[in-house]
């Protein structure tokens, strides 16, 4: 039987997504443009299908603890927000980070600083990549860039999560959250079971059953030397992500002379471009990051090997440009392109902006 | 009489609870903490609920309360407990699910946490020791210091002009329609403890029945924080603390109820 195909909103297919693989707790506070995810929860009212708890907390500092009280017990929990709310979790997350808890956050980012504006932005690049809160730690960070990525990093974020025993943040924008595509919503698989929970989860504090040694959830370590243990453990768990968990896609790389690098709602607006500039005879490929964090250098470096230069399209002052100048090191010319506060750039502006800075051409 | 003689069980009038450890307390003499965390243990021995219990710890003076005793713990970032419990409790509804948070955690920084579980009915207990200081940062003034009373921050003592009112948290929780139990304690005499004793069973008992939230409120001694020696601490609780912060439940379920059928 053929997949049954939905026509959804970004937020809405988060929210059925983390329904259908079983995730066993949402909890969230309004704000533009992702309340439709906290909305479908509570119009799906999951507590009475899979037993899925779904609560608006009095604030999104109250939410991302309740996912760290959640995770912390074993359970697979969930919160989402939009950029200013996503600040105010910063707390929140540099605990989970150093506790070591398994979550999936969603920022669906909108225009900064401050309050800002409510339309689609990705100004939150460098606060999802470089830790975001206090102390060394990052966070895996996946840029969907469709309606159907929406969906199906619901269930790879959780699995990474909790491969890794870390937070993992869904960085999508106003653009893929607001926008209605067709979607094919992820299989339905039930809730672990307590006996699940407990044998995968060794570690989570679901009451102490005789035999084993209180489990204690704690980001706290007074003893110098035992706390610089703590974080080498988490380099070295970070170092293992960035050499498994790599992700991209390439678009029409192997003959380019340039190469676009965007991620996100971007990315498809570039795509569109790279299509334009194609039928005019340019040879252009575009590398699209989906991962953010760990970030594809490698592929960014041999795709931008054999060309004239990269552009950076981003819809920011230019943020992802320096892992990008990273990973090329000087190697080819790297420019950015981008629009802030909200503006979305046409494929055309990133065609004109491509002659402009790459082909001298104005 | 050798010691193996006397150590019997015929002989036994007092034992520490199992679940208390022998990890050395890093309270300071004098500290409300050890006793309330001993009959935390007490109770939750005496539900059988060890094998079922998480609790939270805040931060502040109880941050490795964890240490301590042997049940599974979560700490919680500073003023969160509540709002962590909340998931806790929702996502595992047959746990006993506590948070033990002092003054400036649970009604300064986590005010809002504080209110808003407590008002949402989540089935938790919050035990909440009020000592009208900070003690782990080493004496600043808490949002339950009193007027008058000196701390680091306040050096010439709490002022309305410049500081503001004490907050009296517990009354405001027994305001709130979510609450189940609301009490005021201390643990300065053992007529007093015993009291505590009664009204943590109750608190837990309430919570694993649904009754709705409760707190404990344990006014408590910080002789360090007071720069007092521990005697002459917990005689200026009494003769300072408990007028403004008097002892006894402001709140009970169960007794309302009560009221209502003899009153129908």
């Amino acid at each position: 039987m053929a997949d049954e195909v939905y026509l959804l909103k970004g937020n809405e297919a988060i929210a059925h997504a983390a329904i259908r693989i079983g995730a066993d707790g949402y909890f969230g506070y309004p704000i533009t443009p992702q309340s439709e995810i906290l909305e479908t929860f509570s119009e799906q009212k999951p507590w009475e299908t899979t037993g899925m708890v779904v609560l608006q907390a009095e604030s999104e500092l109250a939410a991302i603890n309740m996912v760290y009280g959640g995770a912390a017990s074993g359970k697979m929990v969930m919160t989402s927000s939009s950029s200013p709310g996503v600040s105010l979790k910063q707390e929140g997350i540099s605990y989970m980070a150093a506790a070591e808890l398994p979550c999936l956050v969603v920022n669906v980012q909108r225009g900064g600083p401050g309050l800002g504006t409510i339309q689609p932005s990705q100004s939150d690049y460098f606060q999802a990549t470089k830790g975001g809160g206090h102390g060394d730690y990052h966070i895996i960070v996946l840029a969907p860039s469709s309606v159907q990525e929406m969906a199906d990093f619901v269930d790879l974020a959780f699995r990474l999560a909790f491969k890794y025993r870390t937070p993992a943040l869904m960085l999508a924008d106003g653009i893929v959250g607001q926008m209605m595509e067709k979607v094919v919503l992820p299989d339905w698989r039930p809730r672990r079971t307590e006996e699940e929970i407990v044998k995968t989860c060794p570690w989570a504090t679901t009451g102490c059953a005789r035999g084993r040694k209180p489990n204690i959830i704690t980001s706290l370590e007074m003893e110098p030397d035992v706390m610089e243990r703590r974080n080498i453990h988490l380099q070295e768990k970070y170092a293992a992500i960035q050499r498994d968990e790599v992700r991209y896609e390439e678009i029409s790389t192997d003959d380019a002379d340039y190469l676009i690098v965007a991620f996100g709602s971007c990315a498809r607006i570039a795509q569109k471009a790279v299509e334009t500039l194609r039928k005019e005879g340019v040879r252009v490929g575009l590398l699209r990051p989906i991962t953010l964090w760990p970030f594809p250098s490698e592929a960014v470096a041999n795709c931008a090997a054999h060309t004239k230069g990269v552009l950076c399209v981003e819809l920011n002052s230019g943020q992802m440009i320096e892992d990008v100048r990273l990973a090329v090191n000087g190697d080819e010319p790297v420019y950015h392109f981008g629009r802030m506060g909200g503006v979305v750039p046409d494929p055309d502006e990133v065609v004109a902006a491509l002659k402009d800075k790459l082909m001298n051409e104005k | 009489m050798t010691k193996e003689d006397i150590i019997k069980p015929e002989n036994l009038v007092y034992q520490k609870p199992a679940l208390l450890n022998d990890h050395p307390m890093h309270y300071c003499p004098g500290c409300s903490h050890g006793v309330a965390h001993k009959l935390i243990a007490e109770v939750i021995e005496e539900m059988g609920m060890a094998e079922k219990t998480i609790a939270i710890s805040p931060v502040g003076c109880a941050v490795f309360a964890y240490n301590y005793l042997d049940v599974d713990w979560q700490e919680a970032a500073h003023g969160r407990a509540p709002a962590v419990a909340t998931a806790v409790k929702r996502l595992w509804p047959d746990r006993l699910v506590f948070t033990y948070q002092g003054d400036g955690d649970l009604a300064c920084i986590g005010t809002a946490e504080t209110i808003h579980a407590l008002n949402r009915k989540e089935n938790i207990a919050i035990i909440f020791i009020n000592n009208a200081i900070y003690g782990m940062t080493g004496g600043q003034m808490a949002p339950t210091t009193l007027l008058g009373m000196k701390t680091s921050t306040c050096p010439y003592g709490r002022t309305v002009e410049l500081h503001g009112y004490p907050l009296n948290m517990t009354q405001i929780a027994a305001s709130l329609s979510g609450t189940a139990y609301v009490t005021r304690q201390a643990v300065h005499t053992p007529a007093a403890i015993n009291h505590t004793k009664k009204a943590i069973r109750k608190a837990f008992d309430y919570t694993m029945q649904g009754k709705g939230s409760c707190l404990v409120e344990i006014v408590s001694a910080c002789s360090a924080g007071w720069k007092m020696s521990p005697q002459s601490a917990n005689t200026w609780m009494k003769e300072h603390m408990f007028p403004f912060y008097s002892l006894g439940d402001l709140k009970d379920v169960e007794h309302q109820e009560k009221e209502k059928q003899t009153q129908s």
